[in-house]
């Protein structure tokens, strides 16, 4: 693990402290997504959280950012209760949330414009951004015009620009081929390193989890809870086209896949019992 | 459309044969398919026209209710050099865009206004849709001799209802427009920090202009048609007036010069507002972009 500045605890990035959510449908139905999650995110951690689709991972994050609000529990953001967005906050989304009327640096100024810096100052960051995430070459182009992982790139450096304390992350690679995702993998770990952000990132992909994480969340069919949780004592910095090959990693995929096949297999009977 | 030239070209090529020539072959063949389309418009037309003339001249078409092209150009000339029965044709065009331009402009912009406003505001919209609704429901037309009633037979009647024909279009389309606007790149746009201002101006609005930009291609014929009605019931001048004057004394010609010139200034202003979409929607992947 990095050798994190775990100086007498400043508090930690994220508490989730028994959160229950319940969502009310317009016929007066409720469902609850999440009931009595905690979990804790230290100042640097990178965090994975893994479940059963549908069993309400994206909820737990927009109630990080003050998206959504608990039904019940408490949120605190480095030991205050989250009001609203927070600005410490950034957010990687499934599906690419770019602006499709603007071009790629636009796109990566928006965040800097919107939060009142000169348009030179943030297109001075936004050059700076793109030149990191390797698309120096393409600033005028369209979002249409650029393949889907260039469009991901693209998302991460408008994401990175507003130096998120908290970085949340809702299944970010999930639509990319393998190589790609792969790539994709080894530039969020770079620059994870660089800006030592705190990292919740949530997945249905173990071996993704485990590659990226230093703790893993596995939590249970819903109404989500937290099952267990994973410490992965891989060495840092890792290379993930390679570690997919260790026995450590191996080991810890097959001990977290034993405990999260059981929520697999809860969810789908579930599914089949309620068709 | 882009398939079909792509397959015709990529068809027999000897092997070895160069990029070069391959793609010098592909510009010659849409060039070619170009100059068909244009070929088999004008024909189109000139076997159209043709057809009217020597109907109308060997009476197998009635030239008193048909009129014919020939009689349709003369008439138009005529107006256009010496005038009309209501003075200069110009100034009687003058007129019909007058009221149709301030119409179109007025209309779409209080559509957008209040599209944009009440979708983003769930509660109002829930509350005024009933009454949206009920006078959508009312055939715009006969709005026409009320307003003649109550703002007289000049500008202001025939403004209201080109007024009330585009902003009910525009209104409904960018209403959509903001419905349909992504949940995430508004949730993106909120975390990256943009106030509600800025997330309307900036995301909401934009992803609403194609919506927008549909409504308005149709709405200024709304309007032209919003004028002419408004016309047709009372006016003193405009094209309306024409087409009703010339009905009057059984002017055939005169009733087809007015329609002609009508379609001319709707294209043409069609082909401007395509323009103009065109540079605004540059983001746009390249599809819609050659309607002609």
């Amino acid at each position: 693990m990095s050798d994190r500045q775990t100086a007498p605890a400043p508090a930690p990035a994220i508490e989730l402290i028994n959160i229950t959510r319940r969502f009310v449908s317009p016929t007066g139905k409720s469902l609850t997504a999440i009931r009595d999650f905690n979990m804790t995110v230290e100042r640097g951690e990178f965090v994975a959280v893994v479940g059963p689709t549908g069993c309400g991972k994206s909820t737990t994050l927009n109630l990080v950012t003050g998206l959504a609000k608990p039904s019940a529990g408490e949120v605190r953001l480095m030991g205050a209760p989250v009001n609203g967005i927070d600005p410490r906050v950034g957010f990687a989304f499934q599906k690419d949330a770019l602006f499709p009327w603007k071009n790629v640096i636009e796109n990566v100024m928006a965040g800097p414009l919107f939060r009142g810096r000169t348009k030179a100052e943030a297109e001075k960051m936004a050059k700076d951004w793109l030149a990191r995430v390797g698309l120096s070459k393409f600033l005028h182009h369209y979002p249409h015009q650029l393949s889907g992982g260039m469009r991901k790139r693209v998302s991460l450096a408008q994401t990175f620009i507003n130096e998120p304390e908290i970085l949340l992350m809702d299944e970010p690679f999930s639509a990319l081929d393998v190589q790609t995702r792969t790539v994709m993998h080894e530039e969020l770990l770079k620059l994870w390193a660089e800006r030592q952000a705190s990292v919740v990132f949530v997945t249905h992909d173990l071996e993704e989890a485990v590659a990226l994480a230093d703790k893993v969340y596995v939590l249970t069919a819903g109404p989500a809870t937290v099952k267990s949780v994973y410490t992965i004592d891989l060495p840092r910095p890792r290379v993930v086209s390679e570690i997919r090959y260790e026995q450590g990693f191996i080991d810890y995929c097959k001990t977290i896949w034993e405990d999260l096949r059981q929520e697999v297999e809860t969810s789908y009977r579930r599914a089949s019992e309620a068709a | 459309m882009t398939d079909t030239t792509m397959d015709s070209v990529s068809t027999l090529f000897r092997p070895g044969t160069s990029d070069k020539e391959i793609e010098a072959a592909a510009l010659k063949a849409i060039a070619a398919r170009k100059r068909t389309v244009l070929f088999w418009q004008v024909t189109i037309l000139v076997a159209i026209v043709a057809i009217w003339e020597i109907g109308a001249r060997t009476g197998f078409i009635d030239p008193f209710f048909y009129a014919s092209p020939s009689a349709i150009g003369s008439r138009l000339y005529e107006w256009a050099t010496e005038g009309t029965t209501e003075g200069s044709l110009w100034y009687n065009l003058g007129v019909t865009m007058e009221e149709a331009l301030i119409g179109f402009f007025t209309g779409s912009i209080a559509g957008i206004v209040v599209g944009v406003g009440l979708g983003q505001n769930k509660l109002l919209s829930d509350i005024l849709s009933v009454y949206i609704k009920a006078i959508n429901s009312i055939p715009r037309v006969v709005l026409a001799p009320i307003f003649i009633m109550i703002m007289g037979l000049g500008l202001a009647s025939k403004v209201a209802l080109a007024f009330i024909m585009v902003f009910f279009v525009v209104f409904a389309n960018a209403f959509q427009g903001v419905r349909e606007a992504d949940r995430d790149m508004i949730a993106n746009a909120r975390i990256l920090g943009a106030s509600d201002w800025k997330v309307t101006r900036e995301v909401i609005i934009p992803s609403a202009m194609s919506w927008i930009f549909a409504s308005l291609h149709v709405s200024f014929s709304f309007a032209i048609i919003g004028a002419i009605v408004g016309e047709f019931v009372g006016a003193r001048y405009g094209i309306g007036q024409l087409i009703s004057i010339a009905k009057g004394t059984f002017d055939a010609a005169g009733m087809f010069a007015a329609i002609v010139l009508v379609m001319v200034v709707t294209l043409v202003a069609e082909y401007l507002m395509t323009l103009v979409e065109n540079r605004l929607a540059k983001w746009r992947p390249q599809q819609s972009l050659d309607t002609h």
